[in-house]
């Protein structure tokens, strides 16, 4: 049985995979969507690992949600994303610079 | 009384109202039918709470009206204070305004303003009487203020003449030169009393006797003194003492009417008024009664002179005026306030009665005001003549007419007075009282008799009954009116409860007994015969040879050119202090205004921020990942910090 800072150690990681994704990553906006789910998927990890350790279910329950509410995010992500390709023929994270003016 | 009084001083302002918002709707007789009521009203109750104070002499009243505002413990009333002064003021104020306003109906008849006139005389009539029936200084300083405005109001009454407008600009300028000396003059009362009642006031007048306030390090003076100082100041302004009287010939720029009522008899009187009501301070302070009386001697004698070269029908008659306000200093320098009020009051009599008279010459000759081009209208105008005539010789001091008996009371003050500067203040009356009598029959002869210097002579003719009754009503207390109240209100104590006064024989220097024995007594003073004398000078120069003035003014060219030129009064105002002032004007707008506030503020703050943008702005890339960074970075920080501070 591994202790419980393995997994914490683990979601860490995963978190920080996806934090310098999105830092790091100069090319595409669906390794950018990729990144975010990452950050959930390490924030899940920590739910799943409490809930376990301290006898509780309501962790588990959350993830459920949290599992959902990231698949719907993708899809409305993933929608976004086709409109800009329509709109600018490109998802080249560089070139997206309109905040700018 | 205290209704009645209220009364009194509110319809002039409800009917001067009524005429400037709705008479020019209505007609012209609706107009000056409302402001003759009006004013006829005020006087009415006037000279009824006149005539009750004389049954009663104790009669008093003291009472605010309302609550103006209150201030960290200061309250700041409107009041009405009913004494014996305010009381005599009011009718001499509202019998001349009376008399204007009838005059007025005849002489503004063709005016296209004529509606506003209207409105202007009764506004004005109604910052008068709050004016005097004030109980405390601020209420003063507002009807001041009042009768000010609508003194530059009706100078400038005929707005589309050039001189007119200049002259009503420089009233109103010169005015507020000495209206900053009054208001400064409150501010040190109110500072170290705490009040601005009268009687407050001079309940606790030793305080201000007591206090010092220090003007540069190490040099003090008494609050008394530059109280009584700075009054004095604003009286200067309104009363057109000598350096500020160069507004007061100018503004004959207005109506002949405004002349009298406001010119002559009630607003510059207002200073003289000021400082009789104030007299309970000035006598704390003999240097500041020494200043009242230098101050006044000159201007006296000074303006005489200038009279003498004066062209102008009117300009004659104002520097006369401000010649009158300068014996009337000089009465309350020599601390005889009763003379100087009652000189006050004959004063407005003759005054305007001349002033009226004058008008009806100026409307006879279609506005010619050039006494060189008058003469001989005696035989046309046969009443405004005798009326002239009566002025004339109350003005110079003629015995038995109600001038010689406030003017000689005066001077005798003078001469038995040990105040310091009048001996000298006592020779500048004399010779003014010589000097009065040349120009004033100068005037008097180069109008009415001798040749015909005008054109159109058969169309001369009187003017209407509507001129003339004024004229003739004015005429009456020019020659009687010191009869029966000169011993009263000169010797006897009419003004003790509002004025402070000494008692008269150590004022005079002799028991009074009656008119009559006052009249034989000047004959053995010199006044009568200088007077006399003057008009023998007046009567050679322009009657007997008309050619002799000429010759004088040729042999003395630089005397003369001084006194035409008005003692460079105006060419030093003008070219010294106007001229400097617009150059450091031009600084403070070039440097303060433009490089300043302009360039270094309110462009200077735009271009500064506009520079520091175009540096932050390039912090602003646009890309997601860096604004991804900053806020891990952000949250990094934060998150240190909850844990530190933990």
């Amino acid at each position: 049985m591994l202790a419980l800072q393995s997994y914490l150690t683990l979601a860490a990681i995963v978190f920080a995979i996806g934090v310098m994704g999105i830092i790091i990553n100069r090319k595409n906006i669906i390794i950018l969507l990729m990144c975010i789910e990452l950050l959930l998927l390490a924030v899940n990890f920590n739910f799943i690992a409490f809930s376990y350790f301290n006898q509780d279910i309501t962790g588990q329950i959350f993830v459920f949600f949290i599992l959902t509410v990231a698949a719907a995010e993708a899809a409305i992500g993933l929608a976004i994303l086709v409109v800009l390709y329509r709109n600018k023929d490109s998802i080249d994270v560089q070139e997206l610079q309109t905040l700018r003016e | 009384m205290y209704e009645l009084s209220l009364i009194a001083l509110i319809t002039p302002l409800a009917s001067g109202l009524l005429a400037g918002l709705i008479g020019s709707k209505i007609n012209k007789s609706f107009t000056h039918w409302i402001t003759t009521l009006g004013i006829f009203i005020s006087f009415s109750i006037s000279c009824w709470i006149l005539v009750e104070v004389f049954l009663n002499p104790s009669l008093f009243l003291n009472q605010n009206i309302y609550e103006w505002m209150s201030i960290a413990g200061f309250n700041f009333k409107a009041g009405i204070l009913i004494d014996h002064l305010t009381v005599s003021m009011m009718a001499v104020v509202t019998f001349i305004s009376l008399m204007v306003h009838i005059y007025s109906i005849g002489y503004m008849h063709d005016d296209p303003g004529y509606h506003r006139f209207f409105c202007y005389i009764s506004l004005f009539t109604f910052a008068m009487l709050l004016l005097v029936m004030s109980n405390n200084l601020l209420q003063l300083f507002f009807g001041w203020e009042g009768v000010g405005l609508m003194s530059y109001l009706l100078i400038g009454f005929w707005y589309k003449k050039e001189s007119a407008i200049q002259a009503n600009f420089k009233a109103f300028i010169v005015n507020r030169v000495g209206d900053m000396g009054l208001l400064l003059g409150i501010a040190v009362i109110f500072s170290i009393i705490g009040s601005l009642d009268y009687e407050t006031i001079f309940n606790s007048s030793t305080e201000l006797v007591k206090a010092k306030i220090s003007i540069t390090n190490g040099y003090s003076v008494s609050a008394i003194t530059l109280a009584c100082l700075l009054l004095f100041f604003g009286a200067m302004g309104k009363s057109a003492q000598m350096p500020l009287h160069v507004w007061l010939p100018d503004s004959m720029e207005g109506p002949t009417p405004i002349s009298a009522l406001i010119h002559a008899a009630t607003m510059v009187t207002a200073g003289v008024y000021m400082v009789a009501r104030m007299s309970p301070l000035f006598e704390l302070s003999s240097v500041a009664l020494s200043v009242v009386l230098i101050v006044g001697a000159t201007t006296a004698l000074c303006a005489g002179l200038l009279g003498i070269v004066m062209c102008d029908i009117k300009r004659i008659i104002a520097y006369s005026t401000i010649s009158q306000l300068g014996y009337m200093m000089v009465a309350a320098g020599v601390s005889a306030y009763s003379a100087s009020v009652f000189h006050l009051m004959t004063h407005a009599f003759f005054k305007s009665l001349l002033f009226l008279a004058a008008g009806s010459v100026i409307i006879a000759l279609h506005h010619e005001q050039d006494i060189r081009k008058m003469g001989g209208l005696k035989q046309y105008m046969p009443i405004t003549y005798l009326a002239a005539l009566i002025g004339s010789l109350s003005l110079i001091g003629f015995p038995g007419f109600a001038g010689f008996f406030s003017k000689d009371a005066l001077i005798e003050a003078v001469a038995h007075s040990s105040t310091v500067g009048s001996e000298f203040a006592y020779y500048c009356v004399l010779i003014g009282v010589f000097v009065t009598a040349l120009y004033t029959f100068r005037f008097l002869f180069m109008v009415f008799h001798g040749q015909s210097r005008f054109k159109g002579r058969e169309k001369i003719k009187e003017s209407s009954w509507v001129i003339l009754i004024p004229l003739i009503l004015l005429s009456i207390p020019s020659i009687l009116i010191a009869w029966p109240t000169f011993g009263v209100l000169v010797f006897g104590d009419f003004f003790s409860d509002s004025i402070r006064q000494i008692s008269s024989y150590e004022l005079f220097g002799f028991e009074y007994q009656s008119p009559l024995s006052f009249l034989i007594h000047s004959f053995s003073g010199p006044v009568i015969y200088l007077s006399v004398i003057g008009i023998f000078a007046a009567w050679v120069g322009y009657i007997k040879k008309p050619e002799l003035p000429y010759k004088i003014s040729n042999q003395f060219t630089t005397i003369h050119r001084v006194l035409v030129n008005k003692f460079y009064f105006d060419h030093f105002y003008e070219n010294v202090i106007a001229k400097n002032t617009a150059k450091l004007g031009s600084v403070f707008w070039k440097f303060g205004d433009i490089k300043i506030i302009d360039d270094f503020l309110v462009n200077g703050t735009a271009i500064r921020i506009q520079k520091l943008s175009t540096i932050t702005k390039r912090m602003q890339t646009g890309y997601i990942y860096h604004y991804a960074l900053m806020m891990v970075i952000g949250l990094s920080l934060l998150l240190a910090w909850v844990i530190i501070k933990s």
